[in-house]
Formats: structure tokens, C-alpha cells, sequence
């Protein structure tokens, strides 16, 4: 019992805590956007700056990281509580979910960065 | 003022439908007093709950026209629309017969937040010096006023997505009891109210803070105990 609620306690505080660095990257991840994109932008521009660029690719990682924290937790929260999913299945979400962010977004951020 | 009031009544248990009554009005009247005068002068059959009609039982509270409210304190004047009341029992809560609803898994929860006071003293001891102006007493001074009459969890949206949340008014009691120094199950309590079944599930909605009708903020009482679980957490005690 004790786990179980140590677990779910923990889920909520990692909930938090991925928020306050999700608000803080995508106030910068916005920022950049209309800072890049004065006078138009192509792909070709974009990859120009991001390949090779350490600094955009620690960012974006810890954006990914925050994101495959925080949206798991809540889409599974949802689950059980809007669809009425048990605690279990809710729980295989979570780690689905989590999963496919943590993939599809550092595919991403190897993709403009790397190659 | 209109002369009567067109008043619909839950009539039935879980399952069942709304009476139509004709109730004279009266000055200064109480939904608690349209209440009493159809089961006393129209319907001998309907069946409500009350004892102290002075709001301090929290025994007679009722949905009415959509909100839970506190029917001895509520003054028809301020919740009736162009004459028209709807009365219901209490949501969350299994209906017994018409307004009486079972409190019983409500007070359960009080139990399982560990809302009982366990003290280390006798009565030979000495009595405990409680500073009244320290926050912790502040703090449960704040919330010691519940009459449990369960308008907080009938309005608590979590507590119909999901049934084993403890509710507002058990989460209250216990962080009272969280800010009384002399209590003795204080890392027992913290477990009891953690995760998805105690403050972790709240989403500080706050509508058992806007309708509690002593004012209290069962809201601040949980994020409270969010505070507390976190330090518990860090010391390895949850």
C-alpha cells in the first residue's frame, strides 16, 4: 500500500516539476520562433543553424524529457478518470505514451541537430 | 415576493423522478422550512434529514436547483428562480429514499484519513501549551469548523471520477489534525491522504471552497497536506 501511494505521490511532484520547465522551454521554444522567422525562414535556413549546434540540441532534449515526463502522467490521470480506465491499464498508458514521446522527440532532436 | 412557489421535489431513490408542489411563501422562509411544510401539510410520505435547523448538525443539506447548499440556512429568497425550486438529494452519495442520502462511505473516508485524534497524554497529565497564535494552530483553527455535512463532496467533481477519493471534508479533518502538535499518528495520516485516492487526485477545482457554507477552504487544507507529503517523502517516511 504504502509503495503504491509513495508512487502515485511522486507521479504528482514529477507532474510539477516537468511543468515548471515545460513553461520556461516553451516560452524560449516560442521566443526563437518569431525571432527565426522575421523575413520568412526555410527548411534548408533552419537546419542551417540547428545542425551541429550543442545548444539546441541540449535544450530540445530537456524539452523532450520534460514533455515524455509530464504528458504520460496527465494522459493517464485522464484515462482513469475520464474514461474510467483502471489504475493498471492507465498505467500501461503511461508507459506507451511515455515511450513514444521519449522516441519520436529525440528522433527529432537527432534529426535537425546530428545529421 | 410571489404568492406560493412551484416546488419540485426528488421523490424515489437512485432511481426516480421529481414531484411537482405548491407551497405558500412566506417571509424570511428556509428551503428547510418548504421542505418540512410538504411532508407535514402535502406528503406525510416524503423523507428528508434534519435535527438542529441552526446550521450546526450538518444534517440537512440537500441539492437545490443544482447546488448543494445547506437547507436550514439557505433563504428561499436567495436561491429561487421566478418562484421555482428544484430539490434533490445530495450527489455523490447513494440515495436512501427521496432526500435522505447514506452517509456512511462519507464518513469512512473520514476514518480511513485517519480523522481521529490520538493523543500520548492522561487525563492525570498536565494539559498541552498550544500557542494559539502558531501557524500550525492558525492552520487547523482554519478548518476546525466542519459540521460534515458533505456539501463539499457533493460538489467535488474528483470525488464522481473517482470513488475512492477520500473528499474534501476527510482531507480537511485531517489536516487539522496534521497541524495539531499533540497528535501522535502523524506519518500514518500523511500515508492515509497521499496519491490518487487523497490530496494528490484533487485538481484545486476549489468548488468545495466556494460552496462550503462555514467558509472553510478544504482547497488550501489539501495543498497542505501536499506540502507535508513532500517533506515526508524526502525524510522516506511515505
Amino acid at each position: 500500500m504504502s509503495s503504491a501511494v509513495a508512487r502515485q505521490a511522486r507521479a504528482w511532484y514529477l507532474q510539477r516539476i516537468s511543468a515548471m520547465v515545460l513553461a520556461l522551454c516553451v516560452v524560449v521554444h516560442i521566443g526563437v520562433i518569431i525571432y527565426a522567422v522575421r523575413g520568412g525562414l526555410s527548411g534548408a535556413e533552419i537546419l542551417g543553424r540547428t545542425r551541429g549546434n550543442w545548444g539546441f540540441g541540449l535544450f530540445y532534449t530537456i524539452f523532450v524529457l520534460a514533455c515524455a515526463v509530464h504528458v504520460p502522467i496527465g494522459v493517464a490521470n485522464i484515462a482513469e478518470e475520464w474514461l474510467g480506465w483502471s489504475s493498471r491499464r492507465a498505467r500501461a498508458l503511461f508507459f506507451v505514451a511515455g515511450l513514444l514521446i521519449l522516441l519520436l522527440g529525440l528522433r527529432a532532436v537527432v534529426g535537425v541537430t546530428l545529421r | 415576493m410571489t404568492n406560493s412557489l412551484k416546488v419540485k421535489v426528488w421523490r424515489g431513490k437512485q432511481e426516480g423522478s421529481f414531484t411537482s408542489y405548491d407551497v405558500p411563501r412566506r417571509e424570511s422562509q428556509t428551503v428547510l422550512d418548504v421542505v418540512t411544510f410538504i411532508q407535514r401539510q402535502l406528503d406525510h410520505t416524503l423523507s428528508y434529514r434534519f435535527s438542529c435547523r441552526v446550521g450546526m448538525c450538518g444534517s440537512c443539506a440537500m441539492t437545490v436547483n443544482g447546488v448543494a447548499r445547506w437547507t436550514c440556512r439557505t433563504h428561499v429568497s436567495k436561491v429561487a428562480v421566478n418562484g421555482e425550486l428544484e430539490i434533490a438529494p445530495l450527489s455523490n452519495l447513494p440515495v436512501i429514499k427521496d432526500l435522505a442520502t447514506d452517509m456512511t462511505e462519507f464518513f469512512d473516508k473520514w476514518a480511513s484519513a485517519k480523522g481521529q485524534f490520538k493523543g500520548s497524554t492522561t487525563r492525570h497529565d498536565a494539559f498541552a501549551k498550544v500557542d494559539p497564535a502558531s501557524s500550525a494552530r492558525q492552520a487547523a483553527n482554519a478548518g476546525i469548523e466542519c459540521i460534515g455535512c458533505g456539501v463539499c463532496y457533493a460538489s467535488c467533481d474528483v470525488v464522481a471520477w473517482r470513488p475512492a477519493f477520500l473528499g474534501p471534508a476527510a482531507l480537511n479533518r485531517a489536516w487539522t489534525l496534521a497541524n495539531d502538535v499533540r497528535d501522535q499518528q502523524q506519518d500514518d495520516r500523511l500515508r492515509a491522504v497521499a496519491g490518487d485516492a487523497g490530496c494528490h487526485a484533487c485538481h484545486t477545482q476549489g468548488s468545495c471552497t466556494q460552496r462550503c457554507p462555514k467558509q472553510i477552504a478544504p482547497t488550501a487544507g489539501i495543498s497542505g497536506l501536499k506540502r507535508l507529503t513532500a517533506k515526508a517523502a524526502l525524510r522516506g517516511k511515505l
